[in-house]
């Protein structure tokens, strides 16, 4: 096994980037999910629940978190722990182009090799997540 | 109606194993968008030291959305689920779920807190492999909303 390294300071910016998360992907989530919640896929279902239309699930969204997270470090199984608020739904309009959820974050604090960053998660209609964070653990052999 | 809160402190385990398999890891990596081959490849995962196809993070969900459904959904504690929505999701591993996995999860609630009109419920899931170790704890609280007590008087 690798042995433990001196994570990237604490201040550290994450790069920001952008996914992009369509119908499509839904569907394809709560197949490889299991939830098959109705307003995750139909519209119909979504306005009985007093949603303005379908929604993204939030565990897509904290998935995306922790593949942001995982990126960063350049080694995607060191994402230790991961915690977020589901804040606001994400509206995913059925079309081609879908929603963009933008990611961004930064290291706010170092416990030996583990940093532990902020993640921030917005759509155009403003932030998603709450409180994220995730720990991400550093050891010698990784980039980034 | 407000919640039980005799609730509180019951727990449920899972009745078998949920077996991980490379086929589904494969297919929830593609749903996220998950594309390090560590993900895919049982080659690259053991050349990384692990036994099989590596996880990704959140990947537990599958095995712990429903773990406290027992408890959750027992008419004693006056759950209304139409009511819900999940307020936070909190994953911890000691290790990597890989495919071969045997998981069982235990789910505890741990809190039935008001918050304003609402009641918050806290619920632990440990998800164990097939030697009894854990390797995942989940937290998972949902919103129940309009219930608190107060509320529900009116």
């Amino acid at each position: 096994m690798n042995s433990p390294a001196v994570p990237p300071a604490v201040g550290t910016a994450l790069t920001p980037t952008g996914y992009r998360v369509t119908r499509a992907d839904l569907v394809r989530y709560a197949g490889a999910s299991g939830d098959f919640n109705t307003i995750h896929w139909s519209d119909r279902a979504a306005l009985a629940a007093g949603l303005p239309g379908v929604i993204a699930h939030g565990m897509l969204t904290m998935a995306l978190a922790t593949r942001f997270a995982g990126e960063w470090s350049g080694d995607p199984t060191s994402v230790v722990e991961c915690s977020v608020r589901f804040q606001r739904p994400v509206m995913v309009p059925d079309d081609d182009d879908g929603v963009e959820v933008q990611l961004s974050g930064e290291v706010i604090d170092v416990i030996g090799d583990v940093a532990v960053v902020a993640l921030s998660a917005q759509t155009a209609d403003g932030p998603v997540l709450g409180g994220a964070t995730a720990h991400v653990r550093f050891t010698s052999a990784m980039g980034g | 109606m407000a919640l039980n809160r005799d609730m509180i402190g019951k727990t449920c385990t899972s009745p078998g194993f949920y077996v991980v398999g490379r086929e589904k890891i494969q297919e929830f990596a593609a749903a996220v968008g998950y594309t390090h081959p560590i993900f895919h490849s049982a080659e690259t995962a053991r050349d990384a030291g692990h036994p099989d196809v590596v996880a990704p993070p959140t990947f537990a969900v599958i095995v712990t959305a429903g773990s406290a459904e027992p408890l959750l959904f027992d008419p004693e504690f006056r759950l209304d689920y139409s009511r819900v929505v999940h307020g936070e999701q909190r994953f911890r591993h000691t290790r990597p779920i890989t495919a071969g996995d045997h998981l069982s999860t235990r789910s505890r609630i741990v809190s039935v807190r008001d918050v304003g009109r609402n009641e918050i419920v806290e619920t632990e899931t440990e998800v164990l492999d097939r030697s009894g170790d854990v390797v995942c704890v989940a937290v998972n609280v949902i919103v129940s909303r309009g219930t608190a007590a107060a509320e529900a008087a009116l």
